[in-house]
């Protein structure tokens, strides 16, 4: 069975797309995808499509419905690295990717996930420094 | 019209619609069509392939260089024997699909190429026919 490679970092996971995907791939790495998110408990997934000469409306809905597959599972999605040729088609295709985060690098794409889970822990913090002010006024 | 070359695929299973993306890349390049056109032609290719094996029930592509005397262009004709398309204007539409996309396939590729054709007999199949010729 092919797989697309998944790459951990920290808390992140990290896909390049190197090969023309096939249908069975792409579903493949949905399932492989999710499945690592959960087993290392991932924040963030940056998928690098540099490679990808063409993005069709399969791989589109693929790429959408990963980046829902991972909200829901509390990961961010970041697909960087399109081609300018590929979003031009992709338009005019009428598919402008609605709710996929995109970025032109990998290194933006990477702060941007970063942002993200620093954002979250502030979020929490806050929270946590909220309830326990609540807790000592009522002693 | 002058046919230069002419170059028959099977389209009948997911692997397939890799070839037909591959092959069709080295025709446009052939001809000499810029990056973003070859990329429409591609992606316009892919959406039919798929069209083709998910409703057509599998079929063939034949891909022809032509030249009509004074531009050269791609043409692409996907044919399948499978149960036709009730009504073709419905099926041209945006966001209409009776399978599980999004409904962009065959609006959507219109928009990718320069000439679109689309012919459907019920319970004997569909020819779709797209063109692009080269600035």
């Amino acid at each position: 069975m092919e797989h697309i490679p998944i790459l951990r970092m920290g808390e992140f996971l990290l896909i390049t797309v190197q090969v023309d995907m096939h249908d069975r791939l792409a579903l493949q790495l949905q399932d492989d995808l999710t499945e690592q998110i959960v087993r290392h408990g991932s924040r963030g997934v940056l998928i690098d499509i540099s490679a990808l000469e063409v993005v069709d409306s399969f791989i589109g809905r693929m790429l959408g419905n990963i980046a829902s597959m991972s909200r829901v599972l509390d990961a961010q999605t970041v697909v960087v690295g399109m081609r300018p040729a590929v979003a031009i088609t992709l338009v005019e295709l009428g598919m402008s990717l609605p709710g996929i985060r995109t970025a032109l690098t990998v290194e933006r794409g990477m702060e941007i996930l970063r942002d993200d889970v620093a954002r979250a822990r502030q979020e929490i913090e806050v929270e946590v420094a909220e309830e326990s002010a609540d807790g000592s006024s009522q002693v | 019209m002058e046919v230069l070359k002419s170059e028959t695929l099977a389209v009948r299973t997911s692997e397939d619609v890799v070839t037909v993306r591959t092959s069709v890349r080295k025709m446009a390049a052939e001809l000499r069509f810029g990056i973003v056109d070859q990329t429409k032609i591609v992606t316009a290719a892919s959406e039919i392939a798929r069209n083709t094996i998910d409703y057509g029930r599998g079929g063939h592509l034949r891909m022809e260089a032509v030249n009509n005397g004074s531009r050269k262009g791609l043409r692409l004709v996907f044919a399948d024997q499978g149960p036709g398309i009730r009504d073709i204007d419905q099926a041209m539409t945006d966001g209409f699909t009776s399978g599980n996309g999004m409904g962009l396939g065959l609006g959507g590729t219109r928009r990718l190429m320069d000439e679109f054709d689309i012919a459907s007999k019920l319970n004997e199949g569909t020819t779709v026919t797209i063109t692009k010729w080269s600035r």
